[in-house]
Order: C-alpha cells, then structure tokens, then sequence
C-alpha cells in the first residue's frame, strides 16, 4: 500500500533514514558478510591474516560428529517443545476464550512467565529440577537414581525442554487468544442455533479459522528456540552431560569464543542463517495472505 | 457462553486452573526457597511454607552478585535499547511511508531482511566489528585504495579504531540494529488519514513540522507498547552483555545470575541463588503486570 500525500523533499526524507541505515550496515551488513568470508577462510585468532580455504569449513564441520549431534539436539528439542508449547497454550487459550468468569483473571496472568529473562528462569528450573534439592529430590528419595540431569543427557533434555517451555506457553497463549477472539461471535453463535456443540463448533469453525495463526507461531517456536535457548542452556547445563544438550547456538558460542575457532564458528552460523532464512521464507508464504494493511 | 454444559464448564474451570498453578508455581518456589535458610532449602521435601530468611537471603544474594551498580547496568541498557528503538524506527518509517525517492524500495527491503537473522546466530562477527566499530569503514578505504591515497597526499596513515567493548554504546546500538520497531510504525503510518497529511501541508506544515507535531502525537499508543516490549527484550538479553562485558563492571544483572549458581561439591546456597533469581525476575514482571495492555499489544503488533 502507498501514500497518495508524500512530502516533495526526498533529500530530507532520506536524511530521515539515515540513522538505522548506519546501523544496519554496521552491525548487521558488514557482521553478516565477514561471517560469510570467515567461513571461507582459517582465521587465526593471533593474528596473522587469513587463507583462503574455500568451503574447507564446511567440510569440516559437517563431517564431525559433534556438529551432526548438535544438529539433532536442536531439532529434537524444538520439535518437541514447540508441540508442547502449542498443544498446551492452544488449550488454554480455546478454554479461556469460551469466557467463563474469571477468564479475565487468567488472561492476565498466564503472561506473566513470558517477561522472565530465560537465565533467571533457568536457574529458578535448575533448583526445582535438581537432584539432591528441590522438588525431583523427592522422586530420587522413592526410586534412587532416577533422576539427575548432571549425568543423564535424557533428563538434562527434558529440564530444558520444561525450563522452555514454561515461558513460551504464556507467549503462544497471547496470539491464540487474541486468533480466537478475531473470530466473529455471530459465526459461533449461528452454529450453536444449528445445535453444533462446543467441540464440534471448535473443530468446524474455530480451528480452522485460526490455521493461520498456527503455522505463524510453529515457525516463531522453532525459531525461538534455535535462539532464546542459549541462557536456559548456558545456565542449567552448559551443554552437558556429553553434548546431550549441546545446541547449536551454544556449540557457535562455545566454539568460537571459548575454543576461538572463528572459521568453524562462522561455518556453523552460516548454516544456522541458512536455516532460519528458510524457516522465514516460508512463513512470510503464510503471513502474506494474513496481514492486511487496512 | 449460548447453552448450559455444566460438565465442559467445570473441566474449563479445572484445566484453567491447573494451567495457573503451572504458571504461577516456580514464582512462588523461587519467593518461598528464598525465605528458608541453608538447612531448610536443602530439605526432602523443602517445607512450602515461608521460612524467616527472606531478607537476609536478598542481602547476600545482592552483595555477593554486586547486584545494586548490575541492575543500574540492566536498567540503562534496556532504557537505552528501548528509546533508541522508538525513536529510530519512528524517524526510518517516516522516511519509507512519507517520501518518494530513488532507491525507496531498496531501503525498505535492506530493513527488511534484518528481522531475519537475530543477533545470536551473528553473534562471533558482530563481536569482532564491536571491538573496533570503525572496522568497516577502515576496511573499506583500505579496499578501494583511499586510505593509499589520503596517504600519498596528506601523508597521514588512516587507521580507525574505536572500541566499544564494555561500554554501554556497545551493549546498545547492536541491539537497535534490527527492523522490528519499523514495521510497526509503518503499518501505524498507513492507516493515518490522507486528509490530515493534507490539511498540515495547507497550514504550511513541513515534513519536520508535521511528524513532530502530528505525526508522533498520534502514535503515543504505538510507542509505549514497542517500548514496553524492547525495554523487556533487552533486560532480558544474556549472551551478548556475556561477550562484550569483560570487565565486571559493565555487567548486567542478568548475566551475574551465573555467579550465584552452586558448585557440585560448594555450599548448596539455593537459598541465596532463588533470592538473587527473585531480584532479577522482579523487574520485568513488574513492567509487565504495569503496561500489560502495551505489553500484549506490542507483541501482537510487531511480530506481525
């Protein structure tokens, strides 16, 4: 959509740009370009210049083992946090939308887990995951050994899967919510006057309605847990126990900065750009048809 | 809501509040175990009763994390953050929406491609170019051979650098460097009447005259609500003031959390860990229970 009134002096309205233009070009141009030339050359982190290795990089990285199990990590903890995430929120938003009392009172405050910094949430789980403390202490006092994310990769999974999860439910919640209530009431109640029930009217009518919606967020979740995973990982398991956990933002961070093998770490954000870039493409596909400017 | 069901009634009203409790519990077991002292936090199963330790527990967990300058840390990065953000994008969106120029689409789709790629999957390059922000610009005088000539001529030797590690430059403007706000601000643009646009310019309103007077007034819902969700969004962010804070006393107080963590075999201090998560969590969840109708809004808003 355009304007038909613009103002004539274009001068002025570049100038009006100009500030996010810099920093665009500076710290996500010119960052997203070195990481490509990076990748195709060997740093060396004391200096010295670069060789030009080609794909060398790639190479590398996708014939190592630790690269492949970091790959599947990351999928299968966003496969399956994001269908918990959806399932549960999807849930409590067709109930709080049925607009029971108290509805209002939940509206507010399943939110709330959304505004906490993933680190701080991070550590509130660790505690009442832990072993020895907290709540799980006492599945390990009725079976020993059950539980304990420090050693058993499956269990570290699972307490950063939760850890996860806990906050982006309230978030997914929001956008159902708001889904369900763009629905017009008086398609609901024509049904209801036909004698559709509750259920039969939430999977004629409202779930469809709201596919848009779900494809949005499936794609933000997947996302989203490529990236706001790094503070729950960093905090609860450091990518431990044997890289059951070792994400691949973790494994870029890790390696870049803690093993300073830019080259690799470069290679490896190239894929996870390449990755996020598709994921984008395919829901700007979705959204296209959704967002209408008026 | 049209018809009596008493049975799906009470399984709303049940799962509703099963999801509260899931929502609201580990607030509540953070608050709790930071009230117990060493012995009763280590406790099988901890008593969910409040112990009396509360306020000891917040002063060790705030002494011992350095919490005071880290939250005055956290609070100028997210102000910043936020402010820049809602000033910047307003400026970006007035010029893409209210002018016609050569390169316009360029512009716009330059922007555009930002919102792809967050901060974390860039985060070894925008490290590097933050150590010395005036990186790309050496580079390029050293590439299209200016700085050779500026060289011969003036026999100056061009060498820019400027560091912004620990600074809280550095902690902000690669935060601002994305494309959400814009499009907010844009979609908000589109819907303002022509006629207004109109009449400003047949009161002999310029383009400055007009977005600050008309322009930004009108988008005051606009801006709380993408400041609410920025000022959020960068008190939460931990892997890059992890990086770029090298010296302790730019952290925030989010990355000192990590401080507080017990080490296997130390002193199991839960009580003091919870007691510095619960400072940490206050915060934003008292941003959010204040603005949440900005907050829901903005989220909505600039996801889209």
């Amino acid at each position: 959509m355009e304007k038909r009134v613009t103002f004539s002096k274009w001068t002025v309205g570049i100038l009006f740009a100009v500030p996010q233009l810099l920093l665009i070009f500076t710290f996500f141009y010119w960052p997203a370009g070195q990481a490509v030339y990076w990748s195709l050359t060997l740093q060396q982190p004391w200096g010295g210049g670069n060789i030009w290795v080609g794909l060398d990089n790639f190479r590398s990285i996708l014939s190592s083992a630790d690269y492949w199990n970091s790959i599947t990590v990351s999928l299968v903890f966003a496969a399956i946090s994001t269908g918990i995430v959806m399932f549960v929120a999807l849930v409590l938003a067709a109930l709080t939308d049925r607009q029971l009392t108290g509805s209002r009172f939940y509206r507010v405050v399943l939110i709330w887990p959304y505004g906490i910094a993933a680190p701080a949430l991070a550590l509130a789980f660790r505690f009442i995951l832990a072993p020895e403390a907290g709540f799980m202490a006492v599945v390990n006092q009725a079976w020993p050994g059950f539980w304990d994310p420090g050693l058993d990769g499956v269990d570290a999974m699972a307490s950063i899967i939760a850890a996860f999860s806990w906050k982006y439910i309230g978030y997914n919640f929001i956008f159902f919510l708001a889904a369900f209530q763009a629905i017009p009431r008086s398609l609901i109640e024509a049904s209801a006057m036909d004698g559709a029930g509750v259920i039969r009217r939430f999977w004629d009518i409202q779930f469809p309605l709201i596919t848009p919606t779900i494809f949005f967020l499936l794609v933000i979740n997947i996302t989203e847990s490529f990236q706001d995973s790094f503070g729950i990982v960093d905090i609860m398991t450091s990518g431990g126990p044997a890289n059951a956990t070792n994400l691949m933002v973790y494994k870029i961070y890790s390696d870049g900065f803690k093993g300073l093998d830019y080259s690799g770490a470069a290679a490896q954000s190239i894929i996870l750009m390449l990755l996020i870039i598709v994921l984008t493409i395919f829901q700007f596909r979705f959204i296209e048809r959704r967002v209408h400017y008026r | 809501m049209v018809e009596r069901t008493p049975i799906l009634n009470f399984v709303t009203h049940l799962v509703l509040f099963i999801g509260f409790v899931l929502a609201v519990a580990p607030f509540a077991i953070v608050a709790i175990a930071a009230s117990h002292n060493l012995k009763d936090v280590n406790d099988v199963p901890m008593s969910l009763l409040p112990g009396s330790d509360f306020w000891l527990n917040i002063k060790t967990a705030w002494t011992t994390a350095d919490l005071g300058p880290k939250l005055l840390n956290s609070f100028i990065m997210a102000t910043g953050v936020a402010a820049g953000k809602v000033i910047i994008s307003a400026l970006t969106a007035f010029s893409i929406v209210y002018f016609r120029y050569p390169g316009r689409t360029f512009i716009f789709w330059l922007i555009f491609i930002t919102l792809m790629l967050p901060l974390e999957v860039r985060i070894v390059p925008t490290y590097a170019v933050v150590a010395n922000v005036l990186s790309p610009y050496q580079t390029i005088l050293d590439v299209t051979g200016l700085s050779w000539l500026i060289e011969k001529i003036s026999g100056v030797r061009i060498a820019l650098s400027f560091g912004l590690l620990n600074s809280y430059t550095g902690l902000i403007l690669p935060l601002i460097a994305t494309a959400t706000g814009t499009f907010l601000y844009r979609q908000f643009f589109l819907t303002v009447p022509d006629e207004l646009t109109e009449a400003a310019r047949m009161d002999g309103a310029g383009a400055l005259r007009f977005f600050i007077d008309i322009l930004l007034p009108l988008s005051r819902t606009n801006m709380a609500a993408l400041g609410t969700i920025m000022f959020l969004w960068a008190w939460n962010q931990y892997l890059w003031p992890l990086l770029i804070t090298t010296d302790q006393s730019h952290a925030t107080a989010v990355t000192e959390l990590k401080q507080l963590i017990p080490n296997i075999g130390g002193i199991p201090e839960w009580n003091i860990a919870m007691a510095g998560t619960l400072i940490v969590m206050l915060p934003p969840l008292i941003v959010v229970v204040a603005m949440q109708r900005w907050f829901v809004r903005g989220l909505i808003a600039t996801e889209k």
